[in-house]
């Protein structure tokens, strides 16, 4: 496949970005989204036309989180319930021509490129996205029993990456659907019930301070999700927001 | 010159844990502030350790080259962890989970550690329950258990395909919760460049903000490496892309042994290469051969015709086709241990039955779906049919998966005593970056395992038997000159890649030494091609400095740099790994040399000869690294030739 790239470079967080235009050949339908940005760095070095496009990028099995681009218009490409990483070319069509972004969200600033920061998301975990236990001391696995069904909402919610789709679709830069996963996973399990309230208000406040917006019920993050996180669990974050405030 | 004392504990196997803990020295709660520890990487045994110590009162500095410790690659550990819970009553107990952590090791790994990894297990299980993950249940609300490789028990604890997430999420709020605390400073996108040394002890690393470039001392009282292993050395392997053996090779080089380095695991179900192109390869969790039956056809002309496109894998009768595992291994069939499976696939594509390429063989759910249908094997597998589906554009509701083996794990890894210390004092390595529990072969479901017993259970209490002497060590100010002369040995470094001004990308020059390393050091090893290995490497390392070429500036952010210097260290790893698996004149686990193998193709210990872990000792650029043996001796399990037939 022969495809045009329209890439956002931007030297660092300070400089002015825009976008530039690559040509790359012989693209095999079979290579991942980010092979074959490797094709084209390895060309941008070997023809000594440019400084490689920097991105982030690590596991390549799509559950470490950190690769993430906008292309063409959507969080990690065109497919569903993907990350870029598992993104084939196959989903695109010889000649096209590929518009490549980073997130576009002012709590998630640009580094470099296609790199963005997104330590927004460390915060709000820091901020109360835990059961707090120390180690040891711990009674037995199986001494509370818990219904199958709960712990299997829970691993739904618990799925998620971390990667920032759901902020980079979102009209809003709103996180709610990254705050849900996590307040849902423990809100479904006894271990987490102890210190729901503390936990929810926490990480909502956390959130609105680092300048994410707020859920408008659009939607959008769910559609891009690559592990199809379910808006369910927004609905499920502000019923424990509201019973944490009223009660 | 550094001894090789494992200081295993006196008395029985089944006390020595309990009793090292009843007379190990403590540190009392308001000297542990005054302490400090650097944990370097934040995989399970990193985030784990780094967590607990915090817990402790101590003060960590916790690093890690991705954006966040949750990126680490145990994250992508898939099919599940090891306990000896029996809470399936199907007569497991620590002793079992022990005696087949030995013997899946092929008899190579020291009984003293993994007697204390399997006493421990359970409460890794406890841990993380309590932290909120989710594992699967049954209906009745207890846990629910699989069973994987090298055991005839079901002793896995899982969270779907996504064990390793949810393991690495646990460990990573406890850290985060430490963070909170101000008790643990977290260094993100930092990689650690070398160690800082004072008066023979570890006090500090030199690292570099990968964001600005800058080099940054960092003091602690003791250092821990939670780097994981150096598989990436391969360039393709399942490993994340960042992976890399850079720290453990810095302290290698500062005087910590390096053991068994030819130990690799090769994971027999991976999705097989593609193209050249191809920049890392994807496991398929092993948790599949629990349903999944391994087959490739009987008649070589089928293959054939398979792999011209002539014929379909559905459409070969039942009798034509060679379920060679289940063949050749009654007792254990599809679950025998990693490296026989990998092994028995590279012998039934070599004698020309593989399919696609050649070099794959077929996993084949269609007997599970028909017996248990189609909905329980997509509540078991659906994450990693889909996985595979959007990776090959091929239904394996419908079509066989192919697999093929690949590089996925390093058994070998720094030296460490039963305190987890290496060679240098106050220097601990963790996880995948140690040698210590899994002999030549790891069994599935034991690297999550042993990651988080290291940082949870043992490290915790070992490394305050070494800082209740440095209670009255004053923080340095890392001024000194011994923090000056590292840091300046690593500006000398990287001015030098950044100089090199060749034509290669960094990339095309991995890829190419990678090649060699898998065709010489790779799943089959002669006398022959290690020699040649080792000659290539010479020749390949000269090139490497002479003509790659690094873009860029080294004052930003410049994944060509890091990549570089990732590099250099793999070419040297590569050497070692090459020296290790010529001295080691037998077949063993995942190193398997051809000269020694049974009239059935069965890899042949030499236990008169090899029954010791190899500790390579550094002595200086270009020269001769030295061999130090520490015997093992097994008392409590009789040494046998591996047997998964009866």
């Amino acid at each position: 496949m022969d495809l045009t790239l329209k890439i956002w470079r931007q030297e660092n967080a300070k400089a002015k970005g825009k976008f530039e235009t690559y040509k790359v050949k012989d693209i095999s339908p079979d290579s991942s989204f980010l092979e074959m940005l490797d094709v084209l760095n390895q060309q941008l070095i070997e023809d000594n036309v440019a400084v490689p496009v920097c991105f982030d990028h690590d596991c390549r099995e799509g559950i470490c989180g950190m690769c993430g681009l906008y292309i063409n218009g959507r969080p990690h490409g065109p497919d569903t319930a993907v990350t870029t990483c598992q993104l084939h070319m196959r989903k695109f069509n010889d000649g096209d021509t590929i518009v490549i972004e980073p997130w576009r969200a002012k709590p998630f600033p640009i580094i470099k490129d296609l790199v963005v920061d997104r330590s927004a998301f460390d915060k709000i975990i820091e901020a109360g996205g835990y059961v707090s236990v120390n180690t040891g001391g711990i009674p037995d696995a199986n001494a509370i029993p818990i219904p199958k069904k709960d712990a299997d909402i829970s691993m739904d919610a618990a799925a998620c990456i971390g990667c920032g789709a759901c902020v980079a679709s979102c009209k809003n830069a709103s996180a709610m659907l990254f705050v849900a996963a996590k307040v849902s996973q423990f809100a479904h399990l006894p271990q987490g019930k102890v210190e729901a309230k503390d936990r929810v208000k926490n990480m909502i406040a956390k959130m609105d301070e680092l300048g994410f917006g707020n859920c408008t019920n659009t939607g959008a993050c769910e559609a891009e999700c690559p592990k199809e996180i379910s808006l369910t669990h927004i609905a499920k974050l502000n019923r424990e927001f509201f019973a944490a405030k009223i009660l | 010159m550094a001894t090789l004392n494992s200081k295993i504990p006196e008395g029985d196997i089944s006390q020595k844990w309990t009793n090292y803990k009843a007379h190990q020295r403590l540190v009392n709660p308001a000297n542990k502030r005054k302490l400090d520890v650097i944990v370097v990487g934040t995989g399970l045994a990193g985030a784990s350790a780094s967590a607990s110590l915090a817990e402790m009162g101590f003060n960590v500095k916790a690093f890690c080259y991705q954006d966040s410790p949750r990126r680490a690659h145990s994250i992508a550990a898939q099919g599940g962890i090891n306990a000896a819970k029996n809470y399936q009553n199907d007569g497991d107990s620590v002793y079992r989970l022990f005696y087949d952590t030995i013997k899946g090791g092929d008899y190579r790994a020291r009984e003293a550690n993994v007697h204390r990894l399997a006493e421990v297990s359970n409460s890794i299980i406890d841990q993380c329950v309590a932290q909120g993950v989710p594992f699967a249940r049954e209906y009745g609300g207890l846990l629910d258990n699989r069973s994987f490789g090298g055991a005839q028990v079901s002793r896995t604890f899982y969270a779907r395909g996504q064990t390793g997430q949810q393991l690495l999420l646990g460990a990573y709020s406890a850290l985060m919760r430490q963070v909170n605390k101000k008790k643990v400073t977290l260094f993100t996108r930092h990689e650690m460049l070398n160690l800082v040394m004072v008066d023979g002890k570890a006090r500090g690393i030199i690292a570099r903000d990968m964001v600005t470039g800058k080099l940054t001392r960092h003091f602690a009282h003791a250092v821990v490496i939670a780097s994981g292993g150096y598989g990436n050395a391969f360039f393709l392997s399942t490993n994340a892309m960042g992976s890399n053996g850079s720290a453990a090779w810095q302290i290698y080089k500062k005087g910590a042994y390096f053991a068994n380095p030819a130990y690799v695991q090769i994971h027999p179900t991976c999705i097989p290469v593609h193209g050249s192109f191809q920049s890392k390869l994807t496991l398929m969790s092993e948790s599949l051969r629990n349903d999944g039956r391994i087959w490739v056809p009987r008649k070589k002309e089928d293959a054939e015709a398979i792999r011209a496109g002539k014929l379909k894998p559905t459409q070969l009768a039942e009798e034509d086709r060679d379920y060679y595992l289940e063949r050749r291994y009654p007792a254990f069939g599809n679950l025998v241990p990693r490296d026989v499976a990998s092994r028995a696939a590279k012998e039934r594509c070599d004698a020309g039955y593989g399919v696609g390429s050649g070099l794959a063989v077929y996993l084949d759910f269609a007997d599970a779906i028909n017996r248990l249908g189609k909905d329980v094997v997509e509540a078991r597998y659906g994450n990693l049919f889909q996985m595979y589906e959007k990776i090959v554009d091929d239904n394996p509701y419908e079509t066989p998966m192919m697999i093929y083996p690949a590089i996925h794990y390093t058994m070998g890894g720094i030296w460490v005593d039963y305190e987890l210390m290496t060679t240098i004092p106050g220097l601990y390595a963790i996880g995948e970056a140690n040698f210590s529990d899994h002999g030549a072969n790891r069994l599935g479901a034991s690297a999550l395992m042993q990651g988080l017993a290291d940082g949870y259970f043992v490290l915790p209490y070992t490394i305050q038997n070494y800082l209740s002497d440095e209670i009255l060590t004053p923080r340095m100010t890392t001024k000194e000159k011994e923090f000056e002369e590292a840091e300046n040995e690593i500006t000398g470094k990287i001015d030098k890649l950044m100089n090199i001004n060749g034509k290669m990308s960094v990339d095309s020059f991995h890829k190419k030494f990678g090649l060699q390393l898998w065709d010489f050091v790779g799943m089959a090893r002669n006398k022959e091609g290690l020699e040649k290995a080792l000659a290539s490497f010479k020749e390949l390392k000269e090139s490497f400095w002479k003509d790659i070429k690094i873009p860029g500036k080294k004052d930003e952010l410049n994944p060509e740099l890091e990549k570089a210097g990732r590099v250099a260290d793999f070419i040297e790893i590569g050497e070692l790994m090459a020296k290790d698996a010529l001295m080691r004149e037998e077949s063993c686990g995942g190193h398997f040399r051809e000269e020694h193998q049974t009239e059935e193709g069965e890899a042949k210990r030499n236990d008169k000869d090899f029954m010791f872990v190899g500790a390579w000792e550094y002595k200086g650029e270009g020269q001769e690294p030295a061999l130090h043996k520490e015997v093992l001796e097994y008392e409590n399990i009789q040494v046998a030739q591996r047997n998964y037939k009866k």
